[in-house]
């Protein structure tokens, strides 16, 4: 049922990519509001897929990388529906909605059977990490998307190309807002999330912090964004220094979450690749 | 019955002429009534803005009633028409309705997609509508052409861009800081250009205006205007430091912002953007202002070439426009084409002529014995009773085509005698909201 209702919703988020694809180049409303639906309804199968998952395996479905490509995606087109709600850019649907898709496809190719969680791995904290870590990971992604529009459309305005372009992104005000907020809101989670996995790492391995490559990377892809915080708050550090801040941080968090699993061996290794 | 437009507009007329033209528009009224005593006019609608003049009209006979109408132009305006003909167009039928729709779609605007015409035009109709110089032709012409203006603008998108350098500067301003609503804009110089781009960014939502001129006195006169405050001018960076939009336009012959007194202020204001609009010539921004990081300048150029890109863009979406309009023209002019009765009092006959045929040959066929005499009189007996019922239906029908009428008779004529005629399409009156309130128009 799980992966059914995981294959209906990667099916809604590919017709939500496409058609805001259609919006961004012919612009007529009904195409958002058609791409808005197929991603909500996705959102909506993808958390029952969820539910029945962990039904089914009584822990939190988040234990390989099939599960952790899943979650994420879920987290993003969250992030994404809960950022339609505060700011109406139609854009973000069309780069939040792809990412969401290509976590999915990559997903779709890879063991989806329930495997029983190693009793190591048991533990209250294991669901606080994950929701904290994921959150966190998709809001950045999130800003990823802002700082993106934001190069392109600063670009725009500077070379003084107005046109197709600069009326389909949304104003640089708002997409450094976003950016910042983001921030604001990815930074504090991604801190929990480092945190909670801390303490989860005393019950399981009887250490706080074992340097494995995994946590050394969330420590220095935290660093970074601790970096621009504070070049945000002090020196005034926005706009384009901030976007392409915003950039790196997310492949910092992209490699953290994929590249340490396939390039590094590590304690956390044996968590997603199975 | 046909429609008729006359008029000129700003192609073939020059600003002088239709000011002599122009109706004022308390008098529009006035003006309907008397040319609604013309004899070949039956309903008719005056329009006068800046840009054109025009008379539309239904009539029976639309030479007749262009030339009245010529006329009509020359006495209510005291101008011999000889000295305004040659600026005249007369389109007639389907020519007509499309220049209409044309018009009400603002692609024969001068600058084509501005939305002001539509407007100027339900105003136009609602004057004539409340005189009751409308009738059913230019109640459906009217109303269809509010359609099509509608399905213009929301198909195509023609008037989606700015076209002029005012609008330009202030759609960048929204780019760059999303709304212009407590943005403070800082005029460099005091000049009559710096005034009208500060009464648009104003207009826009800008908060807060600073102004600084070599002459003080004259900053704080134009200041005060605004309401906004004056600085002085050896202390431009001040200004700077507090200004979200920078208006140049000085007679200096060298440049007043450089390069490195910007990008010290952009530091000082935690970087902060500023937009600078330099439209003074010579310029009064050094051009690599533009390269420092969240400063960026357009001048006149600049701006003037956006203007130029979108005036090219809306030329395209133009001849999608053109494309909806030929189709709405081709389905309107099929409407009220059968509007005309003739077709249908033919059909009409023929059916009644058939039955007398059949019904005869029937009656004779049992009768081989009457003689010529006796079947003449047969055949003129029955003629006479077709001739007699169709008599007053007939009359009416021709009578309905004046009245308003002609649409229900038709539809029920057509129905009750099985005329095999195609009905035409109904034209909805989906955009009666649309238009000024007017409870006379039945």
């Amino acid at each position: 049922m799980n992966v059914f209702l995981f294959k209906f919703s990667t099916f809604l988020y590919l017709l939500g990519a496409l058609s805001y694809s259609a919006y961004i180049i012919s612009l007529k409303d009904y195409l958002s509001k058609a791409a808005m639906a197929a991603v909500f309804v996705g959102f909506v199968s993808h958390t029952l897929a969820l539910i029945t998952r962990y039904a089914e395996a009584g822990h939190t479905p988040v234990t390989n990388l099939y599960e952790s490509l899943s979650f994420f995606a879920w987290m993003v087109i969250g992030v994404l529906l809960i950022a339609n709600l505060k700011f109406k850019i139609k854009v973000l649907g069309a780069l939040l909605t792809p990412i969401a898709l290509i976590l999915m496809l990559f997903a779709y190719a890879l063991p989806k059977e329930i495997v029983p969680l190693a009793p190591v791995l048991k533990s209250f904290w294991h669901p606080f990490h994950i929701v904290f870590a994921f959150t966190g990971n998709a809001i950045f992604a999130l800003a990823f998307c802002c700082g993106i529009m934001y190069l392109v459309q600063e670009h725009q305005l500077k070379s003084k190309r107005i046109g197709a372009i600069t009326q389909r992104l949304p104003s640089l005000k708002v997409l450094d807002d976003l950016n910042y907020q983001s921030l604001t809101y990815g930074f504090p989670l991604l801190t929990l999330g480092i945190i909670t996995g801390a303490i989860w790492a005393e019950y399981a391995w009887g250490r706080y912090w074992n340097w494995d490559p995994k946590e050394t990377w969330s420590l220095i892809t935290w660093l970074f964004y601790a970096a621009l915080l504070h070049q945000r708050l002090t020196v005034g550090w926005r706009g384009r220094k901030a976007a392409i801040m915003a950039i790196i941080g997310f492949l910092a968090v992209l490699f953290t979450f994929l590249g340490v699993n396939l390039l590094l061996s590590g304690l956390h290794t044996y968590i997603n690749w199975q | 019955m046909e429609f008729v437009v006359i008029g000129l507009n700003h192609e073939t007329a020059p600003l002088e002429m239709r000011e002599r033209l122009a109706f004022q528009e308390s008098k529009i009224e006035e003006a309907l009534c008397q040319s609604r005593s013309l004899a070949s006019l039956k309903e008719n609608m005056i329009l006068s803005t800046c840009n054109r003049v025009e008379i539309c009209a239904a009539a029976l006979e639309t030479e007749r009633a262009s030339v009245d109408l010529k006329d009509f132009l020359s006495q209510y305006h005291h101008i011999p028409l000889k000295d305004f003909e040659k600026n005249l167009y007369v389109f007639s039928g389907e020519e007509a309705v499309r220049h209409v729709f044309r018009v009400a779609s603002s692609l024969d605007s001068m600058v084509k997609g501005e939305p002001q015409i539509l407007g100027q035009i339900k105003d136009a109709y609602g004057t004539a509508a409340k005189s009751k110089a409308c009738g059913l032709l230019l109640n459906k012409l009217l109303h269809r052409a509010f359609h099509v203006a509608k399905r213009v603008r929301t198909e195509t998108r023609i008037g989606n861009s700015a076209v002029s350098v005012s609008f330009v500067a202030v759609e960048l301003a929204k780019k760059i800081f999303g709304t212009l609503e407590r943005k403070t804009v800082l005029l460099i110089g005091a000049g009559e250009m710096c005034e009208l781009a500060a009464r648009h960014l104003v207009s826009g939502g800008a908060e807060k205006v600073l102004v600084t001129n070599r002459t003080h006195e004259r900053a704080v006169a134009l200041a005060q205007e605004f309401k906004g405050e004056p600085i002085p001018f050896d202390d431009i960076s001040q200004g700077l430091r507090r200004a979200d939009i920078v208006i140049s336009s000085t007679g200096s012959p060298h440049y007043i912002l450089t390069h490195d007194q910007v990008a010290k202020v952009l530091r000082d204001r935690k970087q902060k953007p500023i937009f600078f609009i330099d439209i003074a010539v010579p310029r009064d921004i050094d051009p690599s202002v533009n390269d420092i990081e969240n400063a960026y300048l357009y001048n006149m150029d600049d701006l003037q070439q956006v203007v130029n890109q979108n005036i090219q863009d809306r030329e395209l979406e133009a001849r999608k426009a053109e494309a909806i309009v030929e189709e709405e023209v081709t389905k309107f002019v099929h409407w009220y084409r059968t509007l005309d009765m003739t077709p249908t009092i033919v059909a009409l006959r023929k059916k009644f002529e058939e039955i007398r045929k059949k019904e005869l040959e029937k009656t004779l066929s049992l009768h081989p014995n009457l003689s010529e005499k006796e079947k003449k009189s047969l055949e003129a007996l029955t003629s006479a009773i077709i001739n007699k019922i169709l008599h007053e239906p007939l009359t009416l029908l021709k009578q309905g085509q004046e009245n308003g009428a002609a649409e229900l008779y038709l539809d029920t004529l057509q129905t009750l005698f099985g005329l095999s005629e195609k009905l035409p399409e109904k034209l909805g009156r989906e955009n009666l909201k649309e238009i000024p309130e007017s409870n006379d128009l039945k």
